[in-house]
């Protein structure tokens, strides 16, 4: 601990002075968290490489035994590898000799990796396992008997595994992952992935915005009708719907949660049709017909785990987010939706039309795209000014309402434990 | 393959790009029969086989609505677009249908004056020749197929 506060007291004085924490705690967050080069590195180190689990990919995605696929950590580029016995293992994707990326497409088969720059050659658990004329060419060249490259070979990443979705860590330090996320988020990750997974698709979008600023959004749950107007603007929604959040001890993740105001089925398009008789709502309700596949009577979860991960049920729609910081103002967010392979073809098609709430296209999410980017924009001439974040108090507790920023002040209770500031 | 149908299907497209660049998003749904398909996918889930669709409507009311929804309930920075539309590959015809590629590049053109190369991709129609209430062309199935699976911020506009 004592040198990562000197680390971030290093990066604190960067920019125009000193820079501490505001007085007032939690309610309060400093603009230049989102825009200073120095912090966005000892984010890298101290959260994404540091204690936390972050998600990699689905165990669907490597459905085959020697497979592999890209993904990240952070912003470390990383390989999710599944070996001839079935095994999944995942490790830097950086070769030990010269730093190359070792895996340049996206997905594929393969029995080792060799990097293409020198060939030099790893196994399927990232073990570097041979070097090209490590013995030279006729008694020549080479390299010396003592050298060790294998002591530079990427970095492994811890695996766990929570109902098919890959999760990883470089630090020894994390706790079990069910531990990481403690019952109340645990028992919310089970409920959606209530079955084998059938994956239907991905697309990803690029944020102007640091990562920080999207994950805030992701947590804001007082936003929601305020800026999606989608399904009030359509008459489709009663403002009074029941929910609530759910905040971790950590802070970090979270569940928001509403039951939705009808049980799916036909009372949505008779009500859709009336509107439209009216003069609003939609022309085709059918676009909102779901079923209660959970048995719950709760129609949108998105849940969150700390750094980047969200787990989210629109409806039928079911989806995980896993977002790439790019840098202090940009980050990439990767979408993949899913259904279980039990779906008959009716339940993939609701699925799919549901769908059409999330994404960078979506009804509900295509404000969320932006809305960071224009705080970005904003805060980026006023680094020594503070966002108020006073909505439900100061308090990081779970809440039966959502008109609170509870989840959002969670976020950096957590963010502050890990680096230190 | 006679001439008159490459330039219906090339005038088809050509008024379908003026309507959108237009910002005349009122017609755009007219393009299509009232059960049409329309759909923006990428190209690596079309390939791959995979349903996943970033817009995904089954008829002509769900395109309407999304237009609804666009004038009245998203929330999106000024936009326009400008379509640059390839000469449609007519890969069948039979009976009055039509089964067209095309390719296309979009420029966004923000309201800051910032204009980037939002998409590009190709276009898989099925037109139905005669179906419009002027005798016109119309799209029975339209699958936006983008090159890339990343969009920058937002999708609004459609493609």
């Amino acid at each position: 601990m004592q040198s990562r506060a000197a680390g971030m007291e290093q990066a604190m004085t960067t920019a125009a002075g000193v820079r501490a924490w505001p007085a007032e705690g939690l309610t309060r967050v400093p603009y230049w968290l989102y825009g200073d080069p120095a912090i966005y590195d000892r984010e890298q180190a101290e959260i994404f490489r540091g204690a936390t689990w972050n998600f990699l990919c689905f165990e669907a995605e490597l459905p085959a035994p020697n497979t592999y696929r890209r993904s990240t950590l952070g912003a470390m580029p990383v390989v999710v590898t599944r070996d001839h016995d079935g095994e999944l293992h995942a490790f830097e994707n950086r070769c030990a000799h010269r730093g190359s990326l070792l895996v340049l497409n996206q997905s594929g088969a393969a029995r080792d990796i060799i990097c293409v720059y020198h060939n030099w050659s790893y196994d399927l658990a990232g073990n570097l396992t041979a070097v090209a004329f490590r013995k030279g060419l006729g008694g020549k060249g080479g390299m010396p008997p003592q050298s060790r490259p294998e002591e530079h070979a990427p970095r492994k990443l811890r695996l766990e595994s929570l109902c098919g979705l890959v999760f990883g860590t470089l630090s020894a330090h994390t706790p079990p992952l069910e531990q990481y996320l403690g019952p109340d988020i645990l028992s919310r990750v089970r409920r959606v992935m209530r079955a084998p997974v059938q994956l239907l698709g991905d697309y990803s979008q690029t944020l102007p915005s640091n990562w920080k600023l999207y994950m805030e959004n992701v947590k804001d749950t007082y936003h929601a009708s305020l800026l999606h107007t989608f399904f009030t603007t359509f008459r489709l929604n009663r403002l009074s719907q029941r929910g609530g959040i759910v905040v971790s001890e950590s802070g970090g993740h979270h569940v928001s949660y509403s039951f939705a105001a009808d049980s799916g089925g036909k009372e949505y398009e008779q009500a859709g049709m009336r509107a439209a008789q009216q003069g609003f709502g939609l022309e085709e309700p059918r676009l909102l017909e779901w079923r209660d596949e959970f048995g719950d009577g709760i129609g949108l979860q998105i849940l969150s785990i700390f750094p980047t991960f969200v787990l989210q049920q629109t409806r039928n729609s079911l989806a995980v987010r896993r977002l790439v910081p790019q840098g202090v103002a940009q980050s990439e967010l990767v979408w993949t939706c899913f259904g279980f392979a039990d779906d008959d073809a009716q339940m993939t098609e609701r699925r799919l039309r549901l769908a059409n709430l999330i994404g960078p296209a979506g009804y509900i999410s295509m404000e969320d795209g932006a809305a960071p980017g224009f705080v970005q924009r904003g805060v980026a001439s006023a680094p020594e000014l503070l966002s108020v974040v006073e909505m439900g108090g100061a308090s990081t507790a779970s809440d039966d309402n959502r008109v609170t920023e509870a989840a959002v002040r969670g976020f950096w209770k957590a963010y502050r434990s890990h680096m230190g500031v | 393959m006679p001439i008159e149908l490459q330039l219906e299907v090339q005038n088809l497209n050509a008024r379908y790009a003026e309507a959108i660049d237009d910002n005349n998003l009122e017609a755009w749904p007219d393009f299509f029969t009232p059960e049409g398909h329309y759909r923006v996918t990428t190209a690596e889930n079309f390939e791959k086989g995979l349903p996943l669709a970033m817009i995904y409507a089954t008829s002509r009311a769900m395109l309407r609505d999304r237009v609804r929804s666009l004038r009245d309930a998203n929330v999106y920075e000024a936009q326009r677009y400008r379509h640059l539309i390839g000469p449609a590959l007519i890969r069948e015809q039979e009976s009055g249908e039509v089964h067209a590629q095309t390719s296309f590049m979009v420029a966004r053109i923000m309201h800051t004056g910032e204009t980037t190369l939002f998409a590009t991709g190709r276009y898989r129609d099925r037109i139905v020749l005669g179906a419009g209430q002027d005798g016109g062309a119309q799209f029975a199935q339209k699958i936006v197929i983008l090159d890339s699976r990343l969009i920058d911020t937002l999708l609004a506009i459609p493609l």
